[in-house]
Parts: C-alpha cells; sequence; structure tokens
C-alpha cells in the first residue's frame, strides 16, 4: 500500500515538473497591470484572498451606517487601479479586475450598478421633463 | 494573571493592535477578523431624524430646478425608450383646488416616513430605514419584486429596467433594483445639504434636523403650519409642506 502511495506520488511530482507539456492550451495565466504599485491598504497576499471580505464587509457599514472615507472602499480601488489607458478597472485582460476575474472565472456583479471609472461625472444629455403627466 | 501576556485579555489586546496595525487578523487559521474600527467612524445617529419642508407658496408652477439638480447629482440621465419607465426620484407636481382654481405647485419625493410601508413589505429586507430616518434601498439584496413601489402611498419608487453605464461613482445605480430618493445621503453623511435644496434658488426647501432644537427646520415647523401629506395613514414624513 505504501509503495502504491509513493509511486502516485512520484508519478505526481514527475507531472508537475514538465510544465511545458501540461500547461500547453490553456488559458495563460492573468497579467492585471498595477498602476500605482506598494500602495494598497493591506499586502497584497492579503488583498487577493480577502478583498471580497474586505469591500462586502465595508459596504453594509457604508450603507447601513453611513460610515464614508473609509480605508476600504471600492471607489477607493477604482482610484488607484483604474487603468490610466481607458480610465477603467474593466475594459479588456489587462485591465485590475477584469484580469484575474475572468481567468477565474468569477463573475463580476459590482460592476451592474458601480461605476467602473475612476473620476467619472455623470452629465445630462437633456434636462428631465417636470414629471409624468397623469 | 499580573502577566498580561498570558491572559486572555492579554492576547486580546495583541490581537487588537495587530488589527490596528495590519487592518485584519488571523484569529485562527483559515479565519480572519477584519477591522471595524474606521478612520472616521462618524456613523447615522438615532438622535438625529433628518427632514425636510417646503414650502409651496414660494415654488414656482415653471420652475424645475430641484427635479434637474437631482439628476445631475444621482446620475440619473440615461434616455429611456418608454418615458414611463424613466427613473423619478423626484417630480414637480402642480394641484388644482377646483371650486376657486388656486394652483400650488410643489416636488413630491420619498417621504422619508418613520413608519415606511415600503419597508414593511419588503420580502428580503432590502427596503430598510437608516438610525437617522433616511429610507435607502440595499440593492445588495433587492430582488427588483416592486412590492415596495406598490405599497408607497406616494408613488416614490422608481424601477432600473435597463442596464446602466452613466452612474456617478458615489451613487450606484442598475437594472433590477427599485430606487427612490436618499436624500443624497452621500452629500448628507459629509454635512451637505440634499442637491435639491441646494438648487432651490426660491428658498422653498429647508432641510436638516427634525430633532435638533438649533436647526432651521425645527424653528420653522414650529412656527408655521405645516402639513405632511396623507397624514391620515399615520406615517409621520420626514417631508413637510407649508401652504398646501
Amino acid at each position: 500500500m505504501f509503495k502504491r502511495v509513493l509511486a502516485v506520488m512520484l508519478f505526481s511530482i514527475a507531472a508537475l515538473a514538465q510544465p511545458a507539456v501540461a500547461d500547453a492550451g490553456r488559458v495563460p495565466k492573468p497579467t492585471p497591470t498595477i498602476e500605482t504599485p506598494g500602495q494598497c491598504v493591506a499586502p497584497v497576499e492579503e488583498m487577493r484572498r480577502n478583498h471580497m471580505e474586505m469591500l462586502k464587509h465595508q459596504r453594509n457599514r457604508t450603507m447601513r451606517m453611513g460610515e464614508r472615507d473609509t480605508k476600504v472602499s471600492l471607489n477607493g480601488c477604482i482610484q488607484c487601479h483604474a487603468s490610466k489607458t481607458n480610465g477603467s478597472v474593466l475594459g479588456s485582460r489587462d485591465n485590475f479586475c477584469e484580469a484575474c476575474h475572468s481567468y477565474a472565472a468569477v463573475k463580476l456583479d459590482c460592476w451592474d450598478c458601480h461605476q467602473p471609472k475612476a473620476n467619472y461625472k455623470a452629465t445630462a444629455s437633456a434636462p428631465p421633463t417636470m414629471g409624468l403627466k397623469p | 494573571m499580573s502577566d498580561s501576556k498570558n491572559t486572555r485579555r492579554g492576547f486580546l489586546a495583541a490581537s487588537a493592535t495587530m488589527a490596528a496595525g495590519l487592518g485584519f487578523v488571523a484569529i485562527a487559521p483559515g479565519i480572519r477578523l477584519i477591522e471595524a474600527a474606521s478612520a472616521q467612524g462618524k456613523l447615522a445617529s438615532s438622535k438625529v431624524r433628518y427632514g425636510l419642508l417646503i414650502d409651496s407658496n414660494k415654488c414656482k408652477s415653471d420652475c424645475d430646478a430641484c427635479v434637474g439638480a437631482c439628476a445631475t447629482e444621482n446620475g440619473i440621465v440615461e434616455k429611456v425608450a418608454n418615458p414611463r419607465q424613466r427613473a423619478q426620484w423626484i417630480r414637480k407636481i402642480n394641484l388644482v383646488e377646483t371650486s376657486t382654481g388656486k394652483t400650488h405647485s410643489l416636488p413630491m419625493m420619498c417621504q422619508h416616513c418613520a413608519k415606511p410601508p415600503c419597508v414593511d413589505v419588503c420580502p428580503t429586507g432590502a427596503s430598510f430605514k437608516r438610525a437617522d430616518g433616511i429610507v435607502l434601498v440595499d440593492r445588495h439584496i433587492c430582488i427588483g419584486c416592486r412590492y415596495c413601489m406598490m405599497a408607497c402611498p406616494y408613488k416614490a419608487r422608481s424601477f432600473g429596467h435597463q442596464a446602466l453605464t452613466t452612474q456617478n461613482p458615489e451613487v450606484p445605480r442598475g437594472q433590477g433594483c427599485v430606487e427612490a430618493c436618499t436624500f443624497c445621503v452621500q452629500r448628507v453623511d459629509r454635512g451637505l445639504k440634499p442637491a435639491c435644496v441646494e438648487a432651490c434658488t426660491n428658498g422653498a426647501m429647508i432641510f436638516g434636523d427634525l430633532n435638533d432644537p438649533n436647526s432651521d427646520i425645527y424653528k420653522r415647523i414650529r412656527e408655521v403650519s405645516s402639513r405632511q401629506v396623507r397624514a391620515d395613514l399615520k406615517l409621520d414624513t420626514g417631508v413637510r409642506y407649508q401652504g398646501i
């Protein structure tokens, strides 16, 4: 039994030692562009693992309790991580959010409601009407 | 027990120090406590009750500055195919006394009730009232059932019918959720007035804390006669009207 386990382990190590063969035809690893490296609110490893928990925690405090201008904030992420090319965290596999999320096939619901562009300001195309006629 | 490093309290204190430094702390392998304390720490207080007094005598029937300011501040600029589906956080309405022909003009929006029917009926808890009386929708858990739209006696709520790309960063909005006037909560939290109040050049709108004896609105509602729309429903609205 022990010998069989050892054999399987050795075979696995041998398989891992051939990345060129194993990775052929696979989706390439994400390469997000970091516009301002080294200035994040927490170390990279913490952010990679916990950014969704941090944002979820803060979103509830901000919306339910009115806590603003906090260290953790989605708009803070966008200000730092929006691409200098298109001003957004979305758009291509180089853009910060989309890079890893498209690789991991984790759907980004945030941007259904939140604005992915930094410093965006909505401008009215036409003045709104006074209201619905009854 | 005198050595605090070996006590439970000492451990917690050390954890808190670490949390303050790092932002979060591992309380067990794989389990992390995310820092709860904020930099600013200013939260909505139940001692405050935000309200709005609207003087319909000063409100001009041909003026819609409040509606335009609301649209700009909250990014309600999308083009909609069907005008009946346009989001209306605030609308101007004209009232006509049929026997005399006397007209009143006034803005109508979410009345920020103390006992909001929209919150009562919400099946998910998305519709909620903040401690300071501002009634909001939590879009993260709104399922778009529109029950609150039916429950609201003021027709104050709108539904997002189409996907949007023109949201303002501080005012997230989207398809499939119900939305309404927020008293410009993103401004109020920073000590500013709502956009409509700031835009009103006729001085018809006074915003403030209904519980603060030093606020303009507190003094004003004790000087002049004001009404709540549909006061018979006993919803205790935060928006009051003068001159109707």
